[in-house]
C-alpha cells in the first residue's frame, strides 16, 4: 500500500472533519426546525384574516397580511390591565424568590444548627410532591385568609421554592470559606456576611435563577386560573384563555395576543442568555 | 502592642483531639512562629487565637483580657489567609478599606490610613485593581495591607508565603521581617517551612500532633533540639540520625555502628553512663561531617570511611549521600570537593557538635 504523505493525510483528516460538521449542523438543523415551526405558524396565523386560518393547502404567508388583529386582540380584552398584573406579579414573585432562597441556601449551606441536613433533606423532598397535590390545600387556605382574587394570592405561594434554595445552596458551597472567614475578622456580622460578600458573588446563580422564576411566573397558566375571578385581577396567559371560546376560538386574534404575551419572554432570554444556558450547565453538573 | 498567652489550651473536633494542653506565652513585639509538619494543630492554635475556632479546653489571653468568649471583631487582631481571601468583587482599594468601613471610620481616616499602608507595601499604583487582575505576589501583599491599615494589637499569619514560587518567597520573607521591625507588633505565623521559621522567628514553636515540643529562639531550637522529632525537622538538610551502641573500652566511651565505631568527648561521659551497653541514636547534622582530605580535625578517634552514593550540587556546595552499608547519612561539603560517586571516602565527625537520642522515648540525652 502507497504510504500517504504528511500533505495528503491531514486533507483527509480536513475532509473527514468537514463532513462531520456537515452531518451535525443537518442534523441540528432539521431539529431548529421543528422548534421553530409552531412559532411561525403562530406568526403566520396572527396576521391572516379569520376564514383563512383552515386553508388547505396552508399559507405560509398570508394574502392579505392583517396587522389589524393586533389592534383588535389588545382592545378585546383589558390587555393593558393583564399585562400590568402579570409584571407585578412575575417581578414580585422573582425578587421573593431570590430573596427567600438565597438566604435559606446560606443557612443550608454555612450555619451550623443541629438538624440542618436533615431538614434540608426534607425541604428536597418537597420537590418531589406534585403542584396538582397543593394546589387545592393552598387554594383553600388562601380563601379562608380571604386572599382570593387578589395578588397576595398571586404572588406569595410563588415566593417560597425548593428548587431554588436548593441550587443556591449548591452554588454558595462553592464560595470559599476563607472570604467568610476574612470577612468575620474584618468585623462583618452574619447578615453583613451575606449580603455584601456572598449575594454580590453569586450573580450567576442568582441571574440564572431570576430567569427561570421569571419565565415561570410569567407563563404562569393554572395558578392564576384558579385564584382569580374579576377580569381586572386577570394575568396575561389567563386572559389569553378567554379567546377561546366554548364553542368558537377567534385563532386569529388568540395568536396575534400570543405574540404580544411572548415579546416580553423574548426580551427577557436574549438579555440573560449568557446565564440561562450557563444555569442549565450548573444544574447539570450539581444537580 | 500586646502579649499573647494560652493557658492549657485544649481543641477537640468530636473525639479527635487536635492541640492538647499548650502553653505559650508570646510576648509584645514579638515574632512567633508555629511551625510543625501539617495535620501538628498549628493553624488550629491560630485559629483559636482569631476566635474562628472555639477552644475546647483552656484559656486565651489577649493583654489582659480573656478572649476565650470575645467574637473575632472585639479581638483587635487581623489575620492574612494562606489563600489571601480577598474579596473577589472589590478592588484592592475596597479591600484594603473595608473592615475600617464596616467599623465606620470617618472617611478621611479610611483613607489616610489605606494610602499609608499602600505606601508601606508599594502597591498604590494597583489600588483600583481587581484581585483576579494581580500576581500571587501583588495579592499577598494587599493581603497583607488589609491586616496592616486595622492597627491591629495582634497579626496572624497562616501560611502567608506557601502559595508563592521560591524566588517571591525569598523576597517577601525579607519584606515581612522588614515589615515587623516598622510595626513593632505582635506577629504569630504559621508555617510548615523551617527556614521561614528559622530566618522570621525571634520565638519558634514546634508542634506534632497537637503538642509543643519545643519553644525558644531559632539558634536555641538548632543547636539544642529537645529530641529527636524537633532535631530532624529543623535543618536543611535534615539531621543525620544513625543507631550505635554505647560501649565502654577501658576510660573511655565509644559509639559503635557496626561498620565503625567513634570516640564519645570525655566531658560527655557523665551523661551517658545510664546509658552503657544500650543502643541510643546518633545525631549530627550534615554540616558537622567533613571530607577527611578538607579537614583538620581528622583523628582516628573521629573518623570512618564511607561510600558515596549520590552527589548534588547546589552551586555554593555539595551534598555527598555516604553509606557506611549498614547506615546512610548525607554530608555538606564544599562545592569543589573531589569525591565522586562510588569512591569510598574518609569523613570526619566532629564529635562536640553530636546529639543523641534515647531509642524509646527519642528524647534528648546529649
Amino acid at each position: 500500500m502507497k504510504r500517504l504523505t504528511k500533505e495528503e493525510s491531514k486533507r483527509i483528516k480536513q475532509r473527514i472533519e468537514t463532513a462531520k460538521k456537515v452531518v451535525l449542523y443537518t442534523i441540528l438543523t432539521v431539529i431548529a426546525v421543528f422548534m421553530v415551526i409552531p412559532f411561525l405558524w403562530m406568526l403566520s396565523t396572527s396576521l391572516k384574516e379569520p376564514g383563512a386560518v383552515f386553508k388547505y393547502p396552508p399559507e405560509w404567508i398570508p394574502k392579505p397580511i392583517v396587522f389589524k388583529n393586533y389592534v383588535d386582540a389588545w382592545n378585546a380584552v383589558p390587555f393593558g390591565r393583564f399585562f400590568i398584573n402579570s409584571i407585578i406579579v412575575a417581578v414580585c414573585v422573582t425578587f421573593g424568590q431570590v430573596f427567600t432562597s438565597s438566604l435559606a441556601a446560606y443557612a443550608f449551606a454555612r450555619l451550623q444548627f443541629p438538624g440542618r441536613d436533615k431538614l434540608f433533606l426534607c425541604y428536597l423532598a418537597t420537590m418531589m410532591i406534585p403542584g396538582q397535590v397543593t394546589m387545592i390545600p393552598v387554594f383553600i387556605l388562601l380563601k379562608k385568609l380571604g386572599w382570593i382574587d387578589t395578588y397576595y394570592a398571586l404572588i406569595l405561594p410563588g415566593m417560597f421554592t425548593a428548587y431554588g434554595t436548593f441550587m443556591l445552596r449548591q452554588f454558595f458551597l462553592t464560595i470559599p470559606k476563607d472570604l467568610e472567614e476574612a470577612a468575620i475578622i474584618d468585623g462583618l456580622n452574619r447578615w453583613q456576611i451575606y449580603w455584601k460578600i456572598i449575594l454580590p458573588l453569586s450573580k450567576p446563580a442568582l441571574a440564572t435563577l431570576s430567569t427561570f422564576v421569571f419565565l415561570g411566573s410569567w407563563n404562569d397558566f393554572m395558578w392564576p386560573l384558579i385564584v382569580t375571578n374579576s377580569m381586572e385581577m386577570k394575568t396575561l396567559p389567563v386572559g389569553l384563555a378567554s379567546f377561546q371560546g366554548l364553542y368558537t376560538t377567534d385563532w386569529t386574534l388568540l395568536m396575534a395576543a400570543s405574540m404580544i404575551v411572548l415579546a416580553p419572554v423574548l426580551l427577557v432570554y436574549i438579555f440573560n442568555q449568557r446565564f440561562f444556558t450557563r444555569g442549565i450547565v450548573m444544574t447539570g453538573l450539581k444537580g | 502592642m500586646a502579649q499573647v498567652i494560652l493557658k492549657n489550651v485544649t481543641k477537640k473536633f468530636g473525639e479527635v483531639t487536635v492541640v492538647k494542653d499548650v502553653n505559650l506565652q508570646i510576648q509584645d513585639k514579638e515574632f512567633c512562629v508555629l511551625v510543625g509538619p501539617s495535620g501538628c494543630g498549628k493553624t488550629t492554635t491560630l485559629r483559636m487565637i482569631a476566635g474562628l475556632e472555639e477552644i475546647t479546653n483552656g484559656e486565651i489571653w489577649i493583654d489582659d483580657i480573656l478572649v476565650n468568649d470575645i467574637p473575632p471583631k472585639e479581638r483587635d487582631i487581623a489575620m492574612v489567609f494562606q489563600n489571601y481571601a480577598l474579596y473577589p468583587h472589590m478592588n484592592v482599594y475596597d479591600n484594603m478599606s473595608f473592615g475600617l468601613k464596616i467599623k465606620k471610620y470617618p472617611k478621611n481616616e479610611i483613607d489616610r490610613r489605606t494610602q499609608e499602608a499602600a505606601g508601606i507595601l508599594a502597591i498604590q499604583q494597583l489600588l483600583d485593581r481587581k484581585p483576579k487582575e494581580l500576581s500571587g505576589g501583588q495579592k499577598q501583599r494587599v493581603a497583607v495591607g488589609r491586616a496592616i491599615v486595622r492597627k491591629p494589637k495582634v497579626f496572624l499569619f497562616d501560611e502567608p508565603l506557601s502559595n508563592l514560587d521560591a524566588k517571591l518567597r525569598v523576597q517577601m520573607r525579607a519584606e515581612l521581617k522588614k515589615l515587623h521591625e516598622r510595626l513593632q507588633t505582635t506577629i504569630i505565623y504559621v508555617t510548615h517551612d523551617q527556614v521561614e521559621a528559622m530566618t522570621l522567628g525571634d520565638k519558634i514553636v514546634v508542634m506534632k500532633d497537637g503538642v509543643i515540643q519545643q519553644i525558644g529562639d531559632p539558634l536555641t531550637v538548632y543547636d539544642h533540639p529537645a529530641n529527636k522529632f524537633v532535631a530532624g525537622f529543623i535543618g536543611s538538610p535534615p539531621m543525620n540520625f544513625i543507631d550505635v551502641k554505647i560501649i565502654r573500652k577501658n576510660s573511655d566511651i565509644w559509639l559503635d555502628e557496626g561498620k565503625f565505631d567513634v570516640k564519645l568527648p570525655d566531658e560527655m561521659i557523665e551523661q551517658v553512663k545510664e546509658y552503657i551497653n544500650k543502643e541510643v541514636i546518633l545525631g549530627i547534622r550534615p554540616e558537622h561531617i567533613y571530607d577527611k582530605l578538607y579537614s583538620t580535625l581528622g583523628t582516628p578517634e573521629n573518623t570512618l570511611s564511607a561510600t558515596v552514593d549520590v552527589v548534588e550540587l547546589l552551586g555554593s556546595q555539595k551534598i555527598l549521600h555516604l553509606t557506611t552499608g549498614k547506615s546512610n547519612f548525607v554530608c555538606v561539603v564544599d562545592a569543589h570537593n573531589q569525591a565522586e560517586e562510588n569512591q569510598d571516602i574518609e569523613v570526619v565527625f566532629n564529635m562536640d557538635k553530636i546529639h543523641l537520642f534515647d531509642k524509646e522515648t527519642e528524647m534528648t540525652i546529649i
